[in-house]
């Protein structure tokens, strides 16, 4: 008896687990559709789910319009740039306040993450101005910049945590080896932390990918990312809704691939300290 | 050369004194032994001559030349600690290799140094291997391998047996003495486990709170412990405390007599008791004997032949010249 309710209750949870994830899906699903409809059939009413005349042409509209390549040249610079420097920059923060801690520490993390809870936009006059004034308007350099003191107290919330797995006995032993305490980051730290570094590099590669308030107000036509590519279709008319899944679509299939690629390193990174 | 000296140091946790003043000198070439319960700090004293805990007043010497304020890297010295804490993701070879990597010699004289250690260490055969696919032992003597290539001022060793089983514990016991005879460089050996401190110190200093309470030769504290910590620490079983009129009658507060040193008879001695335990090792026997008056039990060292059993009641004699004589304090006195 017990057997049959347990597995009656592991179909259902199933069930469930798929129902949510189709749920938080499908966005994705009808974007993605939609960009094979022709504008017409992309409006309709009722929606037409599958049986539409699939067509590449918004593709191939999107694709003579603007230059997909430069926008997307653009988020992989900000992105991974962003990212590369803000791990560069977490990795000693990160060292501190897992081996040394003071009685702060803790104060100065939460401390961090609150700044996440800032609306960005509370701040965007002072940076737009500070923007002007250094000449990094739509430079792609300002944005890696900005998006990196953005993302970085995930990025050291996340190696803190990774770093506090790593006994403190095999650094120390390091430093009885002779090792400088750059030599202990470089030859011992990270080494050892590299599944953590990887899918914090990872998820903060597509946080970054994503980021759009930024991007948009900051950018105009030379550091513009895939943000705005998607955002130059958008209108209020809503007459262009094909093109605009269209220059979506493109825009997310590169960090979709990635990400379905990575799924374990992502799993693991958000899960990290849940379960061991 | 490893001659080290600590001249007064202190280390408080915050408001926690774990070590009061304390002066120690240690020879070169000598294989020392910090013995003492769980929290006497023996390991934190260790910590501080490696320099990886900071002092809160005193000096340490190192070879005559202050050592204070020098980083651990800086120290000249090498540490096996007690979770090996061998680099998890280098080979064997590497991890022998790091201090010499760490030191910039050439890769010749690394190959030549790493080879070396691994033979005398028996691991040639697992250079390649990764720390995760060895046993303790084979673990514990990659950690000895790493600290020999660099051939340290002095070796300091954390409880470096306490995670391997009884058997391996007595192997490499051995081994660790062996190759204190080879190299006769300065060690300093860290543990709670007495019959360890016996067996391989040339000095042991026994640690209680931070404090010292005595140091010596194995044989010095065995035979003549200072007080009633040390009398009671040093050798196992336990020396056995008598206090009242036995003692007052030898003029004591209290007196000790190790287990060893009471004759067993079944017809006739000084004193009598009830053996509630008896406990046959082969080579000896101990009886924990019960109801004799002295204290709740006398434990007695005998010959293996020998053999009494629960509820036997058995004769005791105290051979006179090994009584130890502790005065209120606990101080012993001849």
């Amino acid at each position: 008896m017990a057997r049959t309710v347990t597995t009656q209750r592991k179909t259902l949870n199933t069930a469930l687990a798929w129902a949510v994830g189709l749920l938080i899906f499908f966005p994705i699903l009808w974007t993605i559709l939609t960009s094979f409809k022709t504008e017409a059939q992309a409006i309709a009413s009722p929606p037409i789910f599958l049986n539409f005349d699939w067509t590449l042409e918004n593709y191939a509209i999107v694709q003579e319009r603007s230059d997909y390549m430069r926008f997307l040249w653009n988020s992989v610079i900000i992105a991974g740039g962003s990212t590369v420097l803000g791990v560069i920059v977490a990795i000693p923060a990160a060292w501190a306040m897992a081996f040394v801690p003071s009685k702060r520490t803790k104060d100065i993390l939460l401390w961090m993450l609150s700044t996440k809870m800032l609306p960005a936009v509370g701040v965007l006059y002072p940076i737009y101005l500070l923007f002007i004034q250094l000449g990094l308007l739509d430079s792609r350099g300002g944005l890696v910049v900005v998006l990196m003191l953005i993302n970085l107290p995930i990025i050291v919330w996340m190696l803190y945590t990774y770093f506090r797995e790593i006994p403190g006995e095999i650094l120390e032993a390091a430093r009885m080896d002779g090792a400088t305490l750059k030599e202990e980051i470089l030859y011992i730290l990270t080494p050892m932390a590299i599944p953590g570094i990887a899918s914090t590099v990872l998820l903060n590669f597509i946080l970054a990918w994503n980021e759009a308030f930024w991007t948009l107000n900051l950018t105009a036509v030379d550091a513009a990312p895939l943000t705005a590519f998607i955002a130059s279709y958008s209108s209020p008319e809503g007459l262009f809704f094909a093109k605009l899944s269209a220059a979506s679509t493109m825009a997310i299939a590169p960090i979709l691939i990635l990400g379905w690629f990575s799924q374990k390193q992502l799993v693991r990174g958000l899960t990290f300290g849940a379960v061991k | 050369m490893g001659r080290i000296q600590l001249k007064s140091v202190t280390k408080s946790f915050g408001d926690v004194e774990v070590i009061p003043p304390l002066d120690l000198t240690i020879e070169d070439g000598e294989f020392t032994v910090f013995v003492g319960p769980s929290g006497c700090g023996k390991s934190t004293l260790l910590r501080l001559i490696a320099g990886l805990e900071d002092m809160t007043s005193g000096s340490i010497d190192i070879d005559g030349a202050d050592a204070t304020d020098v980083p651990p890297a800086k120290r000249g010295l090498a540490m096996v600690f007690q979770s090996y804490a061998l680099y998890p993701h280098m080979t064997v070879r590497k991890n022998i290799a790091f201090p010499l990597r760490m030191a910039k010699q050439d890769q010749a004289e690394i190959d030549k140094r790493v080879e070396g250690a691994a033979s005398v260490l028996n691991l040639t055969d697992y250079l390649d291997r990764r720390p995760g696919q060895l046993s303790g032992g084979q673990r514990q003597r990659v950690a000895i391998g790493r600290a020999i290539v660099r051939e340290p001022a002095a070796f300091l060793f954390d409880e470096p047996l306490s995670n391997l089983d009884a058997a391996l514990r007595v192997g490499m016991r051995l081994e660790i003495s062996e190759l204190h005879e080879r190299l006769a460089t300065t060690m300093i050996y860290v543990t709670h486990d007495q019959v360890e401190a016996m067996t391989m110190a040339d000095k042991i200093v026994v640690l209680q709170a931070g404090v010292i309470e005595q140091v010596g030769s194995p044989l010095e504290l065995y035979r003549t412990p200072r007080n009633l910590f040390v009398a009671g620490f040093i050798g196992s079983p336990k020396m056995n405390f008598i206090e009242g009129p036995e003692a007052e009658k030898l003029g004591a507060q209290t007196i000790g007599i190790r287990p060893e040193h009471i004759a067993v008879s079944e017809s006739e001695g000084d004193w009598s008791g009830v053996v509630s335990v008896s406990e046959h090792l082969g080579s000896d026997t101990f009886f924990h004997v019960h109801e004799t008056g002295l204290a709740e039990t006398i434990t007695v060292r005998a010959d293996g032949e020998v053999s009494f059993r629960h509820g036997d009641r058995i004769y005791l004699t105290p051979r006179s010249d090994v009584i130890h004589r502790f005065d209120a304090k606990g101080l012993r006195f001849e």
